[in-house]
């Protein structure tokens, strides 16, 4: 992985055919996708969908069983690392409600996880303190945040605006974004999705941009986030892709089209990875 | 029902032993009456209330002998004290106890010029005025043993209306090296009228069995302001019986620390009485146990008065096999008008063989009044340590952090910036070499792999 970064190749994450279960309920039935870095892809759905179940199988939540499939970065399988091991290899999750974590400031947290990933730089404290004062600033979140115990007294909004600034400071290969538009305003919708934007720029010196994988409810963030690809999550499986005008069409049509069984067998074809791990 | 009277049975803590400890009249014929009562005490057993969960009835004094001569040699935990005392840094007057023997005072004479006096036995005109007093309503065989076998008491006053910039610092170290040593420290803290201190105590041994029995009484009077930390750093061969009452007057204010850190089985009793309209008592305690370690916290938060107002946050975490058990009774006291109290303790679990109890309880005789308790005993939260693994943070660093999250807000409320950085540094290296690093430490939380 360091030797990619070195290098400052572009980076593929690809999800095959992965199935999960919660509580021993089976969600995700296969599901296919993959993301370059620099691409952004929405996932939409309707509620239960499995949108949630995907980012935390992504990520590795101990209360999920992950029942067949491969999650693989660069060819590097994720599904057997232990989550910090994930967010080490490159993938970041800013999930939909951010736990508080009371007593611990952000600046240890980012701290620990550069000095873990071997990046000590970044870590010392006058560099980092001042990487996250810029951050802050062009994310708009109050600097008494920076001091503050991580996510502890913070709005819905700017919970997401710290994800945000954590996000910029890690510089993951891919982040998956859980809601990242769930209880903001526009004004915060719109600096943490072009803080996001901005992150899938290639950089200076050409390292690839971040590829995102947007799981959302709405459109309202891809207004701001503008999706290469968006699919469509219906029943733990992905039954539509398609451009931009897809998240157009689901706002006027809804989901409805795709509940349909038989409409979403349809949508997606035979299933390429069907039968290998039943 | 109690075990046998200590006279018939416990030579070494008879009145003859007792006699001979050295200390002017007054402090002699106090032990002389504590060793009468003594002879007809017994010790107290788990059967009574006070007594649950306690390790009390393994308690064998008889494996125990006053230490009765100032020990001689400079003590072992010598490095651990200076290294204490220059955390704590700017003092106003420090005094060095060993054996339960006053060794060593020096006063500032920013202090001493205010009429600030601070001295071991030896220094009083007579016997200290609220000895004994404060304590009197907690009375029982171990608090007995201790007045009949102190060799002396530390005295702080503070006159009214005098404030005392820096801490005043008490260290106790049990200094003997003998197996079976039993020591009495004892501290009487007296705040006239609106005088303002801060005064912190330290509490060490090396890794011999020793039996720590200490008394601290706190008198504050109307209007007076102290900070009182207390830190707890016995070897694990240490029983610890300790007793802590304060009495507070009208409007005044007291913030009391505890960092019990050490022991094998360590228990502090708490006693807060609210006696002048208006007064306000923090009781504020950190409690660590690893390996067959026992932390024991008894709290009273005693309203008599009316407005007055408490608020006590413990807070401790075990591992291992070791077990911490919290028991804390808030009384209002008919007319305690308008009191308000609050009562919170929180438990982490971190293993699978440790165990914590946690017992809140209310005595209320007055309508008058608000009370809210809140307790709570269970692992690490899980969701906090997959949110800090999400950023890349390995589970063994999470762990750390949380955990000393979890104790930031009381550590922040230490009273002194430099005790408070000191603790904080000596809950981390606990967490980082014992209670985290012993195997099986968060096995029930879920470490995924």
């Amino acid at each position: 992985m360091t030797a990619a970064r070195a290098h400052g190749g572009a980076s593929t994450l690809t999800i095959a055919g992965l199935r999960a279960a919660v509580g021993g309920k089976e969600i995700l039935h296969g599901v296919d996708l993959q993301l370059r870095s620099g691409e952004v892809h929405a996932v939409m759905g309707p509620n239960g969908a499995g949108k949630s179940t995907l980012s935390h199988v992504l990520m590795g939540h101990p209360g999920y069983e992950v029942l067949g499939g491969s999650v693989t970065l660069d060819g590097v399988e994720l599904l057997g690392l232990a989550t910090f091991e994930r967010a080490q290899a490159g993938l970041f999750l800013a999930p939909q409600d951010p736990v508080e974590v009371p007593g611990v400031p952000i600046s240890d947290v980012l701290r620990a996880a550069l000095v873990a990933a071997g990046r000590d730089g970044e870590a010392m404290p006058d560099t980092l303190a001042r990487k996250m004062s810029d951050e802050a600033g062009e994310i708009g979140l109050a600097p008494a945040f920076l001091v503050r115990a991580l996510n502890v007294d913070a709005s819905g909004g700017e919970k997401k605006r710290i994800e945000t600034l954590q996000l910029a400071i890690l510089a993951p290969r891919f982040a998956v974004l859980d809601e990242l538009d769930s209880g903001l305003d526009v004004d915060a919708l719109r600096a943490v999705a072009r803080r996001v934007a901005r992150a899938t720029a290639p950089g200076a010196s050409g390292e690839p941009g971040l590829g995102v994988l947007a799981i959302t409810h709405y459109r309202r963030l891809l207004e701001e986030l503008r999706p290469d690809i968006v699919h469509v999550l219906v029943k733990g499986k992905i039954v539509a892709s398609g451009g931009p005008d897809l998240a157009d069409e689901l706002e006027r049509t809804g989901y409805a089209g795709y509940t349909d069984p038989e409409v979403a067998v349809s949508a997606i074809g035979p299933d390429p990875f069907g039968g290998l791990f039943s | 029902m109690s075990g046998p009277l200590l006279g018939s049975d416990v030579a070494a803590f008879g009145e003859g032993v007792s006699s001979s400890l050295p200390g002017p009249a007054w402090l002699v014929a106090r032990r002389l009456e504590a060793s009468r009562a003594l002879a007809v005490s017994a010790l107290p057993s788990e059967t009574e209330e006070q007594w649950r969960y306690s390790r009390i009835d393994e308690l064998d004094l008889g494996s125990f002998s006053p230490v009765c001569d100032p020990p001689a040699e400079p003590a072992l935990t010598s490095g651990a004290v200076e290294s204490f005392l220059a955390a704590v840094g700017a003092r106003s007057g420090l005094v060095r106890c060993s054996g339960g023997f006053v060794q060593h005072v020096e006063v500032a004479e920013s202090a001493t010029s205010l009429g600030v006096s601070v001295t071991g036995s030896a220094g009083l005109a007579g016997r200290p005025e609220h000895l004994g007093e404060l304590l009197a309503g907690r009375a029982d065989a171990l608090t007995r043993l201790a007045d009949a076998f102190s060799p002396d008491v530390v005295v702080c006053t503070v006159p009214a209306g005098t404030r005392v910039e820096e801490p005043i610092v008490v260290v106790h170290e049990v200094g003997s090296e003998r197996d079976g040593a039993a020591v009495f420290p004892h501290t009487l803290v007296v705040l006239g009228p609106g005088a303002v201190a801060s005064v912190v105590e330290i509490l060490v041994s090396g890794d011999e069995r020793c039996l720590v029995v200490p008394l601290l009484e706190i008198e504050l009077g109307d209007g007076a302001r102290l900070e009182h930390t207390s830190v707890q750093q016995l070897g694990r061969g240490a029983w610890h019986l300790g007793y802590q009452a304060s009495r507070i007057g009208r409007d005044a204010i007291m913030r009391s620390f505890l960092a019990a850190l050490g022991g094998e089985y360590a228990r502090q009793v708490t006693s807060s009485a609210l006696t002048g309209d208006g007064g306000t008592s923090e009781l504020l305690a950190v409690y660590l146990g690893d390996g067959v370690q026992t932390q024991d916290m008894r709290t009273f938060q005693e309203h008599v008065a009316p407005r007055t107002r408490s608020e006590l946050v413990f807070k401790g975490a075990v591992a291992d096999t070791a077990r911490s058990v919290y028991t804390g009774l808030i009384h209002m006291h008919r007319g305690a008008k308008r009191a308000d109290a609050s009562q919170t303790n929180r438990n982490l679990v971190l293993s699978e063989g440790a165990h914590a109890d946690s017992v809140p309880n209310l005595d209320i005789e007055e309508n008058d009044v608000r009370c809210s308790h809140a307790s709570a005993v269970g692992p690490i939260d899980s969701e906090q340590l997959f949110y800090l693994a999400t950023r890349g943070v390995p589970p063994e660093v999470a762990e750390r952090l949380v955990l000393l999250g979890f104790f930031d807000d009381l550590l922040a409320r230490a009273p002194v910036p430099g005790v408070a950085a000191y603790l904080r540094a000596a809950v981390a290296e606990r967490l980082a070499a014992g209670v985290l690093a012993a195997p099986g430490a968060l096995s029930s939380t879920g470490r995924w792999a």
